[in-house]
């Protein structure tokens, strides 16, 4: 009777394993589908698109299409590919992620281990910052960006996304460091370090998991943004979102589906190589200090 | 001069009055030990004599300097921490060093600090490794390290212990108290538990609700608590409280005991002047477990034991000792008794009661009588 139930209950646990799997290879297939569509088309020739299957294998594999999106795929008037825009966006991203990871290193440090009167409040100020839309700040950006003398440079891009990424790196470092005992800094206190020293020496050492996050959400924000780039720069110093949408609508009679798909691969390459460098610290650090233990 | 003088010390958060006004003083050399229930403001003292929490009012002196306004660097003190507070991403060898290498310590004379200090506490092959992958000993052991390579003039320690199993409890113990006779230095040390606080210090203040309810030796506290609630705290098991009538005998006074069907009145030896204002009135007899013990025949017949036989509801061995419970005056009491002497539950025996250092409670205001 006993050996029954125990049988019983394998078999049912089984076949809800089965069902599990057999739906999260389905979510898989719905997710990857797409991505295969554009590597699959990327790699076809013109006439194989328009003869074949959306989901065919490419019959002969061509890199040509690359090529062209890279080197010389018209966005509007100019015909130089993506590779200029490319490097215009590594030339703001990186230094946005970097310094607004470093300000909401430093803000969640002074919001948790320096309550000051009113740090809470000026906390919660901030936590707004995470909740408004990108549209409300356009204007009084543009006023602002014209008035520091930086409005269309890579300086005036880089400030914006400081300026708006801050919220949300100060949020993921102050929820990390209200985990870390206060008693570390009392000790350091007591040994003789000062507000700056206890940050470098004791507090960022500690922080790398938080840092890693912080990387990966402020480079996909900051590289797959559109709007900042479409507002705030112009002409030749246009990140590659914004060149990306000019060359899929630049149509000179043939729609070359081939090389739009390639341009959007190479436009999503960057994130996609981050994500799979630093994944897994990406989940763990969300979650951190979210459960105690 | 005094290595830590305390005078009129109060908090207050927020409107509420933390700390009530403390004075304490100690002696250069002295241990002191601040002992009490949580929340008793205890540890909030301990932060405000390391200058981690501001002073309301009130004046701290360490040695001969007022240090309230002064940053915990400039106070010359150490501190051990209840969470030891190693600093996670150094080595034990970089976080005993790093107090010295921010006073600016030139290289070789801290490589000698280290060196020593790591002979003194048997570290010295822990040096090249992280704390977490130290156990909570040597955690605790590299904690007080930290602390004495700078050599200060006062010692803190935040519920150093508590961390512990109870082996290594009592073994850190020990070995804190044999590092104090070495070095000499005045230590403030803030605990809990009673046992610590009766081992260790030179001076025990209990506190209870931000004040000090009594300052004074271990011996001291523990044979004459100032009230109800310090005879309650210190010792294990706890003081026996009895709430009993006051009665003439003879010329002096005593305590009338109910127990079984039988009734006996002991007079309280020297009880004759403080206890006749409460004649005929309840107070709260204190008897220590240690003072009601089997009869033994060498003390029959001196005037500060009485002996009664009273039934046993419950007997608790420790080992050396049987504990066992009689009821007296509707209270269970506990006795502590030889266990070849010891009765089984449900008979009755034979239990001597030495007065001499019983003490005598207010029930209303809790405050000691005689």
């Amino acid at each position: 009777m006993a050996d029954m139930s125990v049988a019983h209950t394998a078999g049912a646990s089984k076949f809800g394993r089965f069902i599990i799997y057999g739906l999260l290879a389905l979510v898989c297939l719905y997710y990857l589908m797409p991505l295969f569509v554009m590597l699959s088309t990327s790699l076809k020739s013109l006439d194989e698109i328009r003869a074949g299957n959306l989901l065919s294998l490419p019959g002969e594999f061509r890199t040509d299409a690359w090529v062209k999106a890279w080197d010389s795929a018209c966005t509007g008037v100019q015909c130089e590919g993506l590779k200029g825009f490319f490097w215009n966006s590594v030339s703001f991203v990186v230094p946005a992620v970097v310094i607004s990871t470093m300000i909401g290193a430093f803000n969640g440090y002074a919001l948790t281990m320096y309550r000051f009167r009113g740090s809470d409040l000026v906390f919660g100020m901030l936590m707004i910052g995470c909740f408004i839309p990108f549209q409300v700040v356009l204007l009084p950006m543009a006023q602002t960006l014209g008035a520091l003398g930086i409005a269309n440079s890579t300086v005036g891009l880089v400030f914006v996304h400081v300026v708006y990424g801050a919220a949300f790196t100060t949020l993921f470092f102050r929820n990390y460091y209200v985990t870390i005992p206060d008693e570390l800094v009392k000790a350091a206190k007591i040994d003789g370090a000062g507000f700056l020293r206890i940050f470098f020496s004791i507090i960022l050492p500690l922080s790398v998991p938080i840092i890693v996050v912080s990387v990966i959400w402020q480079f996909t924000q900051v590289w797959n943004d559109f709007l900042f780039g479409v507002v705030f720069s112009s002409g030749d110093r246009q990140p590659i979102t914004v060149a990306l949408n000019n060359l899929v609508n630049t149509s000179t009679g043939v729609k070359e589906y081939n090389v739009d798909m390639a341009a959007a691969i190479i436009a999503a390459l960057p994130t996609l190589l981050v994500y799979i460098v630093a994944g897994k610290y990406f989940v763990r650090g969300l979650t951190a200090g979210a459960v105690k233990g | 001069m005094g290595a830590l003088s305390i005078r009129n010390v109060r908090k207050s958060y927020h409107g509420n009055e933390i700390l009530k006004g403390i004075d304490l003083e100690i002696d250069k050399g002295e241990f002191l030990i601040l002992v009490g229930p949580s929340g008793c403001g205890k540890s909030t003292l301990l932060s405000m004599i390391a200058g981690l929490d501001s002073v309301t009012s009130g004046e701290i002196r360490i040695g001969d300097q007022v240090v309230n306004d002064l940053s915990p660097k400039d106070r010359d003190i150490a501190m051990v921490f209840q969470s030891y507070a190693l600093y996670p991403n150094m080595t034990v060898r970089e976080n005993i060093s790093f107090g010295l290498q921010i006073r600016k310590v030139p290289a070789a004379e801290q490589a000698r600090i280290v060196e020593r200090v790591a002979n003194t506490l048997q570290i010295g092959h822990l040096l090249d490794r992280k704390p977490s992958q130290l156990s909570g000993g040597q955690r605790q052991r590299v904690a007080m390290g930290r602390a004495i390579s700078r050599e200060p003039s006062l010692f803190l320690f935040d519920e150093p212990l508590s961390n512990l199993d109870a082996k290594l409890r009592v073994e850190m113990r020990t070995e804190i108290k044999l590092l104090h006779q070495r070095m000499g230095t005045s230590i403030v040390y803030v605990t809990h538990d009673q046992i610590e606080a009766m081992t260790l210090g030179d001076k025990i203040a209990v506190m209870k609700a931000g004040e000090v309810q009594q300052f004074g030796t271990p011996q001291e506290i523990y044979d004459n608590p100032a009230n109800l609630f310090v005879a309650g705290f210190m010792g294990s098991p706890s003081m026996n409280f009895i709430p009993a009538k006051v009665e003439a005998v003879g010329s002096g006074y005593g305590v009338k005991l109910e127990s079984g069907q039988r009734t006996h009145v002991f007079p309280v030896p020297g009880g004759d002047g403080k206890l006749k204002a409460w004649e005929g009135r309840e107070v709260l007899f204190g008897i220590r477990p240690e003072q009601i013990t089997h009869k033994s025949e060498s003390r029959l017949g001196l005037p500060q034991f009485q002996t009664a036989e009273m039934p046993i509801r419950l007997t608790e061995p420790t080992g050396p000792d049987t504990m066992v419970l009689v009821p007296i005056n509707g209270k269970d009491v506990v006795c502590r008794v030889h266990p070849a002497h010891a009765g089984q539950p449900g008979e009755s025996m034979e239990l001597m009661f030495d007065l001499s250092k019983s003490v005598f409670f207010d029930p209303a205001s809790e405050q000691r009588i005689a």
